[in-house]
């Protein structure tokens, strides 16, 4: 019997389908390259013009110029004028018309009677967010850096079809937050599949969606469930970058695998693992999309978050208060670059 | 039975799977079943049937009640299995229902008498089938090909700006020497920390100004000059050498030249790593289109099934069929791709 009819009709078809893509795609390249070509050599007639003019030392110039452009109407500019609206009162959108009011905006959002009680605070939501992020990232950060760890380690031992679990841990980060938000509210709304399973086992439904602390706990867990992936990749990388003859010279020294894990992995591990913290740390904070099509907020303001009062601050409520969104928005950043630096600091002490 | 067991954890080199061995298998086949089951119970309740959607407690696969056409009836008849009263059980097609009586004919004999039983003496007959029309009737209501269209136009035509305007910038910030390199450099990186959620409030006055709100511009261009992609693209540029540059040069190749026939090309990679993470970035984003957007027939789809959700509370057979196709272009991309898109963000790290 020849070898190719070994092959599974589910492998020819699986070939049929791939290949079809990298037909379709060759086509469209060569349609397009002509007319990309054909581009090309316009655009290039206008910069040798410009070169002709400028000179080559003009021309790195001419190069950044529409990114420069982009970057500093769209990001720098209005990173500027957050200032404005920081210092300025009133509901008004147009930083000319809004009355300066100095740091009134930031003397509202740090007023409190007792700093660990929001309902003595002038803006109990601010303080609600505040806590909520608190304990939002640290619960979120430890859960997802101890399981991609967990799982980037596993991964990367000799196990079969590795490319294949490595996909499936990935797959969800591809999703959008919507669409994560959508199939977790499903599964454990009152009648879903999980309540159906207690029900099953002889317990009562739990009010998943309904209660303050489960609604918190499931935001995390679909945190994790969602980004992990990413992060397990980034470890995995990490750890396949370590040279086996390290742990090779580690076993001949007569160290177990839990000491060779402690004083070669973990050390290797290190700057790869400081910068899964860092992202990890910069995107739990911000975290908006999956919580605010999940819970909304919700119940009351048991999973309402900093960007989330931001947004609503700034754009949701009837009257919108954008002098205190700004200056809310400014308090999180300073944060962020706070909490980036010392990482960075700590990070540096390591190493010496 | 030791004999399957020895053959099953037999491995390559002769050693036996060992402890650790079975623990990391059981590991990955529960992070499997957690990471991809909720998808395939969303798959599955999507082909539902709105009656089957609210029972408690779910059932895994979409049953539906079995119906008969039958002349004279308008609508197709649900069919029941019958306890008559002799003891005897009939597969039979009800008519109506009126409180606990329920009237019933035989499918053979639609002109025959119409037998009356107690509701509890029936049970429906069901099969599993992939039925549609929750998939038709929820496109119906939700422009799908609106929003997909303007989910494409944003991904693809903000992907593009992105890779022209940061492979040109990280080219000039690579491969010249020149005042402000440094300084454009230093504050392209410090705002990496600072992100878009940050700036809402003047970035929405800017776009307003520029007349570009409830506009797909204001969606697409902002975020292009990503300092994440130049610096990615910048790290890798460094690694292409000069000399080729400086021959190309005295061969009288004009700077632009160089641009699309060196460096572009060299890229590559990089390249495809920037193209992966856009269309992620773009195809996901949500709060940007959010606020940008008001005019539904602008909404991306991501901004189109978070209003749907919001309308149809309680539809969950509709919600679920939109959800499901929402996701459906990106997985079919993932599927083809997985291997490019896994290693490509292993390598660069970044997101």
């Amino acid at each position: 019997m020849p070898r190719q009819s070994r092959k599974s009709p589910v492998q020819h078809i699986y070939r049929a389908f791939a290949a079809a893509p990298a037909f379709i795609a060759t086509s469209i390249s060569a349609a397009f390259s002509f007319l990309i070509e054909g581009l090309v050599s316009i655009v290039d007639v206008i910069f040798s013009f410009i070169q002709r003019v400028i000179g080559i030392g003009g021309m790195p110039y001419v190069f950044v110029l529409p990114n420069l452009l982009i970057f500093g109407i769209f990001i720098l500019f209005p990173m500027l004028l957050n200032f404005v609206y920081a210092f300025t009162g009133g509901t008004e959108f147009f930083p000319g018309q809004r009355p300066w009011v100095g740091t009134n905006n930031f003397e509202v959002l740090l007023t409190c009677g007792n700093f660990l009680d929001p309902n003595t605070c002038r803006e109990d939501l601010f303080w609600r967010a505040v806590y909520n992020t608190t304990g939002y990232v640290i619960a979120q950060v430890s859960l997802m850096v101890v399981l991609s760890l967990i799982t980037a380690l596993i991964l990367n031992r000799k196990i079969k079809a590795r490319g294949f679990f490595r996909s499936v841990f990935f797959y969800p980060v591809l999703l959008s937050p919507i669409v994560v938000a959508l199939i977790w509210k499903w599964i454990l709304q009152e009648n879903g599949v999980v309540n159906g399973v207690i029900v099953g086992l002889g317990y009562d439904k739990l009010p998943f969606l309904v209660n303050a602390g489960w609604a918190r706990f499931w935001v995390v867990m679909i945190s994790v469930w969602a980004s992990m992936g990413f992060y397990t990749l980034i470890l995995l990388a990490g750890l396949q970058s370590i040279p086996p003859e390290l742990y090779e010279a580690a076993q001949i020294d007569g160290a177990n695998p839990l000491q060779s894990f402690r004083n070669v992995t973990l050390p290797l591990l290190m700057p790869t693992m400081f910068v899964v913290l860092v992202l990890s740390l910069i995107r739990a904070v911000q975290v908006f999309d999956v919580v605010f099509a999940f819970t909304g907020g919700g119940p009351g303001t048991a999973t309402l978050y900093l960007v989330q009062y931001i947004f609503s601050k700034g754009f949701s409520s009837p009257t919108k208060q954008y002098g205190l969104a700004a200056s809310a928005s400014l308090l999180m950043a300073g944060a962020l670059i706070v909490l980036t630096l010392v990482q960075l600091l700590l990070q540096r002490e390591e190493e010496v | 039975m030791s004999q399957v067991l020895e053959f099953l954890t037999r491995r390559r080199g002769g050693k036996r799977m060992d402890f650790t061995d079975i623990i990391s298998y059981v590991y990955l086949i529960l992070g499997v079943i957690v990471m991809f089951g909720p998808i395939v119970w969303l798959v599955l309740s999507s082909f539902k049937t709105s009656a089957e959607i609210v029972k408690f407690p779910p059932r895994l696969l979409p049953w539906r009640q079995d119906t008969v056409v039958i002349e004279g009836y308008d609508e197709p008849l649900p069919l029941y299995e019958v306890t008559l009263e002799d003891g005897s059980t009939a597969v039979l097609a009800q008519v109506r229902r009126i409180g606990l009586e329920a009237q019933l004919i035989d499918p053979n004999d639609p002109d025959g008498e119409v037998i009356r039983v107690n509701i509890e003496d029936r049970t429906p007959i069901e099969s599993v089938s992939f039925g549609l029309e929750n998939y038709v009737e929820s496109m119906q209501r939700f422009d799908f090909m609106v929003y997909l269209r303007n989910s494409v136009v944003v991904t693809v035509a903000a992907t593009l700006l992105t890779l022209l305007v940061n492979s040109m910038a990280a080219f000039a910030l690579s491969k010249y020497r020149f005042k402000g390199r440094m300084a454009i450099f230093l504050i392209m990186i410090s705002t990496l920390m600072v992100p878009l959620s940050v700036v809402l409030v003047p970035v929405f006055l800017v776009i307003n100004q520029v007349g570009w709100n409830n506009n797909l511009l204001g969606v697409i261009v902002p975020g292009a000059a990503t300092p994440t992609g130049m610096f990615l693209l910048r790290q890798y540029m460094l690694t292409i050498p000069d000399d080729l540059l400086d021959s190309a040069r005295i061969d009288g190749a004009s700077e632009w030249r160089i641009y699309t026939q060196i460096i572009l090309p060299l890229a590559r990679p990089a390249l495809a790593v920037l193209t992966i993470f856009s269309v992620m970035w773009r195809w996901n984003d949500f709060l940007w289109p959010l606020i940008v957007l008001s005019r539904s027939e602008l909404f991306t789809l991501q901004v189109g099934l978070n209003s749907f959700q919001g309308e149809l509370n309680v539809q969950w057979h509709y919600i679920l069929a939109m959800t499901v196709v929402t996701l459906l272009p990106i997985s079919v991309i993932f599927a083809f791709l997985q291997r490019n898109i896994t290693t490509g963000i292993a390598t660069t790290g970044m997101k």
